[in-house]
């Protein structure tokens, strides 16, 4: 089970790593979080700073930016997972092996789960080298970067059902911005409101969790939150590829 | 004694795709060192038959036993025996053929100390000893079509089901293709969709002709052709008859 689920993960990575969009979305990544980083951080150092601590007004500033960007990125990292092996016919590849549906679907989870450990990585350097000067919360980094790790996996497991449903990649990308863009905006039903349906509406909405690891709380509804999030939409997935094989 | 060399056998078969009925009633058995020929017109269900047959898709009625093993119970066991090369080439391009390779010995159970000869004997079979670094998107038609069967037959598999391997191929692969089935067919059992009849009666041992979802014919060749009947007449009669 676990080596098949790793076989398929590394194959999905490995063919991440062979096309220019990767690199090309990996760059803009890097590039926009570099940016995000820096600004904060000059300000931070102008004499006239109010700012209370370098962790809270330069990284987490940083980071709040960066979920924001992967936001954006993440249905061109995703589209692909299923849609374009049903699109070249390798589906059927894995349907005629000896694996299971959910062996499947884990192993292109983890592929692209690993793809974005990668980026978090990198992106984690640029923080990471203000240690040569200073001192920083490793707490709130700590925290910060498991809030990240939980939300782009239920970003991940968002995409991998949407492209499980079609054989476009560009119809599972724009269907991704979609539910991800709801998932965001549903907030703004919670805003200004007294009533308590309101409310739960603000708390459905996928950034807001993600803002307590922002600030180093660690919070066990939030983590349930994600995992939630991410256990439905592979499940979805796992029944999907299930009735395409019975009824599709 | 017959009944030991069966490795599939197929029992009343039947799919439909919503209302849509695309084989009904379909029963064979196919046996060890056989070359099975699924000849139809297109749309008749040969490429349903064999899908439901590898477990791609599943079967809205009746069962398929894979040398002792039902594909829906124990789909594990009765997939490791089979190897498919579907209609549209199951290549990802964007890899060599050494990894594409690789990969799909992996997902058919492969152990990992024999990785390495299983892939070298498969490639070395197919003709591809020349080719390991090659991208696939780079190789010619017919190379594709090597790759695809070296898939389907890398883990040594008892049934290899070959989906219209020839289509598309210039005649001179055709001959190679057909040459390559003729050396597999000893030590596995090979069931082959066509529509090209020429194609059957030169490299089938048997004959089932499917036409609109059912089976028309289930005869040996060398029955067959000593009615004096072409196999092209034959083919004809049977799936005209039907459309009436």
């Amino acid at each position: 089970m676990l080596n098949n689920i790793i076989c398929i993960a590394n194959n999905e990575l490995r063919r991440f790593f062979k096309s220019s969009l990767a690199w090309i979305i990996l760059a803009i990544t890097q590039f926009f979080v570099a940016i995000f980083f820096y600004v904060p951080l000059v300000i931070y150092l102008q004499p006239a700073s109010v700012a209370s601590g370098l962790t809270d007004a330069v990284v987490a500033t940083m980071y709040g930016f960066s979920a924001y960007i992967i936001l954006v990125i993440s249905p061109l990292l995703t589209m692909r997972l299923i849609a374009e092996e049903r699109q070249l016919g390798t589906l059927r590849l894995l349907f005629s092996s000896p694996l299971s549906i959910t062996e499947i679907v884990l192993g292109k989870f983890f592929g692209i789960l690993a793809l974005y450990l990668i980026i978090l990585l990198m992106i984690t350097l640029m923080p990471l080298s203000l240690l040569f000067g200073t001192q920083l919360d490793l707490g709130q980094i700590s925290s910060i970067l498991v809030g990240l790790s939980l939300l782009v996996a239920s970003i991940a497991s968002i995409g991998l059902f949407l492209s499980s449903l079609t054989n476009s990649p560009t119809v599972a990308a724009i269907s991704t911005y979609g539910v991800l863009l709801f998932l965001m905006l549903i907030k703004i039903g919670g805003t200004n409101s007294s009533s308590e349906i309101a409310m739960e509406f603000s708390y459905l909405a996928i950034d807001k969790h993600y803002n307590n690891f922002l600030a180093g709380l660690f919070n066990s509804a939030d983590i349930f939150y994600y995992v939630i999030l991410t256990i439905f939409f592979l499940i979805l997935c796992i029944w999907r590829l299930d009735a395409e094989r019975t009824y599709g | 004694m017959k009944k030991d060399k069966t490795l599939i056998s197929v029992n009343d078969l039947s799919r439909f795709y919503g209302q849509k009925c695309a084989i009904e009633n379909v029963s064979f058995d196919a046996h060890r060192g056989e070359i099975l020929g699924l000849l139809g017109p297109n749309g008749a269900g040969k490429s349903t038959t064999m899908q439901i047959i590898c477990g791609v898709i599943a079967a809205s009625n009746g069962s398929v036993n894979i040398v002792g093993h039902d594909i829906q119970d124990s789909p594990k066991y009765a997939k490791q025996n089979i190897g498919f090369l579907p209609e549209q080439l199951p290549l990802y391009n964007d890899l060599n053929v050494d990894e594409y390779l690789y990969y799909s010995a992996k997902l058919r159970g492969i152990e990992k100390a024999n990785l390495k000869d299983a892939v070298t004997a498969t490639k070395k079979r197919c003709g591809l000893e020349n080719t390991g670094s090659r991208l696939i998107q780079n190789l010619s038609k017919g190379y594709k079509q090597r790759v695809g069967i070296a898939q389907a037959i890398i883990h040594a598999p008892s049934i290899i089901i070959l989906d219209e391997p020839t289509s598309g191929l210039d005649p001179k692969q055709i001959l190679e293709i057909r040459k390559l089935m003729r050396e597999l067919s000893k030590d596995h059992s090979i069931i082959l969709s066509t529509h090209i009849l020429s194609e059957v009666e030169a490299v089938c041992d048997r004959v089932l002709i499917i036409n609109e979802g059912n089976i028309v014919l289930d005869r040996y060749l060398k029955e067959l052709l000593t009615d004096k009947n072409s196999l092209e007449s034959i083919f004809m009669q049977l799936t005209s008859e039907n459309n009436k």
